[in-house]
Formats: structure tokens, sequence, C-alpha cells
């Protein structure tokens, strides 16, 4: 486990439903400086490169890569945009700097999607345009769907979910930068209008807007750069099937195959006794669960109990989501990783405030791209 | 500003060792999955590996309303063998299809892979009734869209400024297609090779945009390519001629494209000094053999020519009048026909010039191998708003 990229510095703004008065490049400039400030440099002094995560149908704009390096700093410089989840480009930078080829990459992922009127036609386009676009279902049934697959293979409940969704809620009542902290009871998730069975639209997250930006930076600059550097110990990512006919539908085989690779990097044989909080997806409840099973804190079909008995809550044996999650604080699209991975810095630093955990020292963030996708991502972090 | 700031301490060398290509053609019967998995699986067999040997996929693709599919690359993962693997998407513009190639190369040279296979796949013909129509949203919302702009008038601005600037005349340009589409014809991909297309028909061709007449661009097109790139000590075992990624550069201006000189590209220049100086290339115009540099627009290679520092600013039509940049010259350029003559399936053609690279310096280009066995070539793409260059330096 070798101490080789550091996070070093982070920003962020608050994570809103709407945002009517500032445009993408505001959001975007307003977390690029306060992440320039934490971590003491010089975008165009200092910085190498800079990747930012965005997907052009729901920017609406083709190529938005066109619009990235001016609000960021990068004039000028190597910028380049994954289309994927944040962490997808959080690996994109370590690989930059692992590399050997620069010493602080810039990474920057944002959601404007209130913009979006039409979100479940645009995420509609995602679909085969031959085998299954012709079949006209909204993607949420694809969650529908796959939910129910879960809920049969691994014996866990509706009720389970919708524990996840009253613990993710609460948690984001502490957390100021979060859009939809509540104090709810399960049965308002469970009996709240049905979207598509078994989800209702509580199981659901809502989407906010919202910018993060991080700063990374080699060992030996990270060193002179900050005396509390978050290091990335491992980082993995992985995709099953794209075709909805040939993938496995009640096990999250990409989280599996993201965390195992994350794991040996860090050198982690046992997650439960060796991660000490997890930041990762909850944009549908189950998937909170479904997740926890692939990443190796218990077996498939344990997670919910877990969950039942607050092993997951914020004083419980693994904190999950301890920020709101997505279900709390807000879909942001693929930007929702990168929500993750700042949190799990702040913990690690000790400057989570009002929702700081006791004495954490390595922490897990995952993300995953959302319907119909099966592409995720995980980092692991320590201080 | 200035330069990126380039560590030099680089960790792992890494190499190209297999290349596959499907042929490019106005309307490919197969959907982009298919075409990915043809050319993944031709690079793989080209090195005798399989699917089981890749640790990671990496690719490129083009703005996603060319297809009309929302997460394209997500779409064309198992196409492209990513099946259970990791696997992203890289973007940038019309630059894509070479920094494809430097995605896979940091998955490598970090230590994190030993074997990645980069597939780059492009399906323009779906776009009805013409791509320029998803060009349309690629400008600013609020101040260029209004205006209905589309490609053809902005490079048509470019080049018209490139021949006020150096005082130059329209057959100086239109030898840029009369070699591409020649080189093509040798090409066994090519949509547009013609081994008998002369100055005046480039010259009487249909004016789209003055200065910019039909046989000044290349065609619409679909297609896909595919490399195969491994570590060291993988490449030393399962290749006899591995092909080296010496320099890697990329590098991305303003949005603001109508608030600079569009006469010199000075992004190629920064993408290319990168490359060059992770290669270790001093003197460019005596260390580079061979350069494939993006030709979607026949200016476009001459612009390009000069932002890669192989000819003084407004010179390289000169260079192109006296034959220096034919197969047989001092510099060939676009040996392989370029998009111009080979086609232009836009994150496929950029990756095509690296493999075109990866073919001549193997000598393995066939009838449109250039002579002298040439150690070391440069290839570039471009795209954005007139924006961003990627380059890549190759070796044996």
């Amino acid at each position: 486990m070798s101490k080789n990229v550091a996070i070093v510095g982070i920003g962020y703004t608050s994570f809103r439903p709407l945002t009517p008065e500032v445009s993408y490049k505001e959001l975007m400039f307003e977390a690029a400086v306060k992440a320039y400030e934490d971590a003491g440099v010089d975008p165009r002094r200092d910085v190498d490169s800079f990747v930012t995560i965005a997907e052009d149908f729901v920017e609406g704009t083709s190529i938005f890569d066109e619009y990235v390096p001016d609000q960021l700093g990068g004039l000028l410089k190597p910028n380049v945009t994954i289309p994927g989840e944040a962490i997808h480009g959080l690996a994109t930078a370590y690989m930059q700097i692992a590399s050997g080829l620069f010493d602080i990459v810039v990474v920057e992922a944002h959601s404007k999607a209130s913009n979006v009127l039409t979100l479940p036609h645009i995420t509609a386009y995602a679909m085969d345009p031959v085998l299954n676009r012709p079949l006209g279902a909204n993607p949420v049934f694809i969650a529908g769907m796959e939910m129910s697959r879960y809920l049969w293979a691994s014996g866990a409940s509706r009720e389970q979910c919708a524990q996840v969704v009253v613990k993710n809620k609460r948690n984001a009542l502490h957390n100021p930068t979060a859009a939809y902290g509540a104090s709810i009871e399960a049965q308002a998730v469970l009996h709240a209008e049905m979207v598509s069975y078994p989800l209702t639209v509580q199981d659901i997250s809502s989407h906010a807007d919202g910018a993060i930006v991080l700063v990374l930076a080699s060992a030996g600059v990270a060193e002179s750069l900050t005396d509390v550097p978050i290091w990335i110990r491992g980082i993995g990512w992985c995709n099953d099937a794209s075709s909805l006919e040939t993938r496995a539908w009640g096990r999250a085989i990409y989280a599996e195959g993201a965390g195992k690779r994350a794991y040996e990097m860090a050198g982690i044989r046992n997650p439960m006794e060796e991660v000490d909080f997890a930041e990762i997806d909850d944009g549908y409840s189950y998937k909170e669960l479904q997740h926890l099973e692939a990443l190796g804190f218990c077996l498939f079909g344990e997670a919910g109990y877990l969950t039942a008995e607050g092993v997951t809550g914020t004083d419980g044996y693994l904190p999950v989501n301890v920020s709101g999650g997505s279900l709390g604080g807000g879909d942001l699209l693929d930007a929702s990783g990168l929500r993750a991975v700042a949190e799990v810095v702040l913990q690690l630093r000790g400057e989570a405030g009002s929702h700081q955990l006791p004495e954490v020292e390595t922490g897990l963030a995952f993300g995953w791209r959302g319907v119909p996708t099966t592409s995720g991502a995980a980092v692991v972090l320590n201080n | 500003m200035g330069m990126p700031n380039v560590n030099r301490s680089l960790k792992r060398r890494v190499a190209v060792v297999g290349a596959g290509m499907t042929k490019f053609v106005r309307r490919a019967q197969e959907t982009g999955k298919e075409l990915s998995f043809e050319a993944a699986s031709m690079a793989l067999e080209t090195c005798d590996l399989t699917l089981n040997d890749v640790d990671c996929v990496v690719h490129g693709t083009a703005p996603d309303s060319f297809d009309g599919v929302h997460m394209k690359g997500e779409y064309l993962a198992d196409g492209s063998g990513a099946w259970r693997k990791p696997y992203t998407r890289c973007y940038v513009g019309g630059g894509t299809g070479v920094y494809a190639p430097i995605h896979g190369w940091y998955h490598v040279a970090s230590g994190l892979f030993d074997i990645c296979l980069v597939v780059c796949e492009e399906k323009m013909s779906s776009c009805q009734p013409h791509p320029q129509g998803a060009f349309l949203t690629i400008f600013d919302h609020t101040i260029e869209r209004p205006l209905g702009p589309n490609l053809l008038w902005i490079f048509a601005m470019e080049m018209n400024r490139y021949m006020n600037t150096y005082g130059l005349k329209k057959e100086d340009i239109a030898l840029v297609s009369v070699k591409n589409k020649r080189n093509a014809a040798d090409h066994p991909c090519s949509l547009l090779g013609n081994a008998d297309i002369t100055l005046d028909d480039v010259l009487n061709s249909e004016v789209l945009a003055w200065p910019v007449q039909r046989l000044d661009v290349s065609p619409i097109t679909d297609g896909a390519v595919a490399l195969v790139l491994a570590a060291e000590h993988v490449a030393q075992r399962i290749s006899d001629k591995p092909v080296w990624i010496e320099g890697v550069g990329w590098n991305l201006d303003t949005a603001y494209w109508t608030n600079r000189d569009l006469c010199y590209p000075r992004y190629v220049e920064n993408a290319a000094r990168m490359a060059y100086d992770m290669a270790g290339i001093t003197e460019p115009r005596k260390q580079i053999h061979i350069a494939e540099p993006y030709d979607p627009f026949n200016y476009k290679e001459l612009h390009h020519l000069e932002g890669l520092q192989l000819f003084d600013r407004g010179k390289a039509p000169e260079a192109t009048a006296l034959g220096i940049t034919q197969r047989d010259g001092d510099l060939p350029v676009c040996p392989s026909g370029g998009l111009l003559g080979v086609g232009n399936p836009i994150a496929a053609a950029g990756l095509m010039k690296v493999a075109e690279l990866f073919w001549q310096l193997r000598e393995e280009a066939g009838a449109r191998q250039v002579p002298g066995q040439p150690k070391r070539g440069v290839a570039q793409a471009w795209g954005d708003l007139m924006q961003v260059g990627t380059v890549v330096v190759m070796g044996t």
C-alpha cells in the first residue's frame, strides 16, 4: 500500500434542488476557487492537468468539453472530459499522477439537473436503440425490475429498504450542504406514491444542483502543500454487461469488481474490519443494500438486517452515508461520487463539523452511474 | 500560463503491440457495438491475445448526438470487450481519437494494468439528414447558437484567416487533398481513395462555404479502430516488434474562440511541445520521420504541421508544393491517406492515425509503406471549437 497520490484540496457548493441564480459555469467556478484556496495552489501556475466529468445530453451541449477550461483556470493546459462516474474521473487523475507524468491534477464534477426539463426522456436515450428503446419503457422501470429481483434473490424486504431512506434523510438534517434532509418514518416511504413497483417516490433520490472540485498531488508535492494529505490507497472500477439481456440482475457485479480492485490495491482483506465508514451510492434505496453486499461489507442478503439493526447508522459499527448520501443530499447524477469522496476527505480530516464521526482513519466512497448502466467505481482513502 | 509542468520521472514504458481497423464506409450496416467488436477482435488477433488477457478497456467516441445514444460509452462497452472489466470513455471532441491511446497509456504507465485495449468508434450515418445538424448543438447556447452556425462556416473563417495571413491561394491548399486522396488509394479500408484525382478536380468541386469546397473536406464516415497497449515486460514477451509510445501531449484553449487569432493553433504547439519534451525530442524536424496530422479539412494539415513545429508558420504550403510531404518525400505526411482520403469517423479517424504509425514503423504498411525505415512518427488530432490538440509520438 504505497503513498503515491493524495487529495490536498476540496471545494464544493451547497447542493440544492434549484439554482436559478447561477449557471453551471458559476457553480464550477465557486467550487474551484474554494478548492484552490484549500490546497493553496494557483491553477494557472501550479496545476498541470484538469479532468472534468460530464455527459453531453444532460449538459444540453454536444462536446461539453469545450466549455470547461475557462472557469477552472485551465486555459492552454491539458484538459480532458471523462463521460463516466465522477470516481472514474478521480481514477483518471490518479493515473495521470501515478504514471509520473504530472504532480498536481484537478478533478471537477457538477450537476445542473434542474436545467433538464425531461430527464427521464434523456435517460431513455441511453437504452439500446435497436433492442430496448422501441419498448418505450421509462428508465425507472429498469430500477423497479432490478429491485424486485434483488428482493427476491436476497430475501431483503421493502421495509429494510425504507430504513435506508429514513436513515439517510435523517443524516442529511445534520449536513448543512444536503438538499433533502427530513425526519420521516418507514411507513411514509412504503405508502408513498408508487413509481415503478416496488419503488415508491420516496425510494428514489431527487435531483440536486452543485459542483465539487478536488486537487490531487503526488506524494512529494502533497506533503509540501498540506499537513493533512488524504491518501488514495486503493481505486477500482468495473462494468457489467451494458445489454439488459445479459447482465446479472440481482447482484451488482460492477460494484464487486470495483471493490475487489480497490481493496487489493489498498491491501484490505476484510472491509468490515478495516474500513471505518463508507459513502456509497444510494440513488435508489435498495442500491445501498445491494452495494454494501457487493463491496464485501457483509454477505448477500445481510445488508437489510444490518441496516434494521442500526449497524450502518451514525453510531453504528459501519456508518454508511453519514452525509445523507443521494437520498438525503440530492442526486447529483455523475457528480454524486465526487461528493462522496469530498465527504470522506472531510471526515478523515476531522472537518465534518456537525456530522463528524469520531476517530476515523479509513473510508470508502463508491459511485454508480445509474440506470440503465452497470458501471461503478470505488476508492479507499486514509489519513 | 505557459507550458504544463511535465514531470519527467516516468515509471513504465508502454508499447503498442496490436492494431485492428474496420473498413471506413458511408453507411455501415453494423451497429456501433458491432463495429467496435470487429476492430477490437482484429487488434487482439494480430498479437495473439484474447479478451481474457486484457486487463482494462478504454473507449473514445465523439458526440452522443451522432448516434442519438445517451451515455454512448456505456452502450458500446460490451461490444468493445469491457464485459466485467474496468472501462472508461475519454472525450475531447475531435481530438478524442489521439487522446484515447494517451488515456490507455497512463492506465498502463501508472502500474495499475499491464494490457489495455483501446477502441474508438464512430457511427455518423445514423444522424439524419446530416451530422452537421448535430454540430449545431456544440455552440454556446446563449451567444452563438441563436445564430445557427455550423462547422463548415467557422472552419471557412479559420481557413480564410490562414490564407489571408500568409497570402495563400486555394491552389496551395488544394494540393493536400490531391496528395491524401491519392495516398488513400493504397489503403484497403479507405472510403475516398482516388489515384487519379487532380488539382482541377478539387478546385472545381462544389462550393460549400467559401473558401471551403467539397473536396477540401473529409466525408461523413462510419468505422472503428482498436489498439492493444502493453507494459514493457509484457510487450517484450508477446511481440517481436513493439512500437513504443514515447511522448504524449494534450492541450485545450478557451471556449471563446472568437477571442483568438485563428491563423495559428497555439494549443497544438503546446501539446506537441509536451509530447516532444517527454520523448526527449529537441529537433522535431530531424527526429520525426513520419507525420499524421489531423486533416478533416485540407488547410488543417498545413495548420497542424506548423503547430507541430515541423514547418515554420505559413511555410507548410510551400513544402507541400515542393513534394516534401509526399510519401517518398523528406517528411511523409498522412501516408495513410488521412481523413480526406481514408475517411473521417471522428474518434476512429484519430486512432487510425496512431494505427498508421504502428504499421509504418513496423514496416507493415504494404503499398503505403514509406521508404527509408522510419524510426519515429507523430500523430495528432484536433477538435472542440478549434480548441484542442492531442499528440502522440511513437518510435521503435
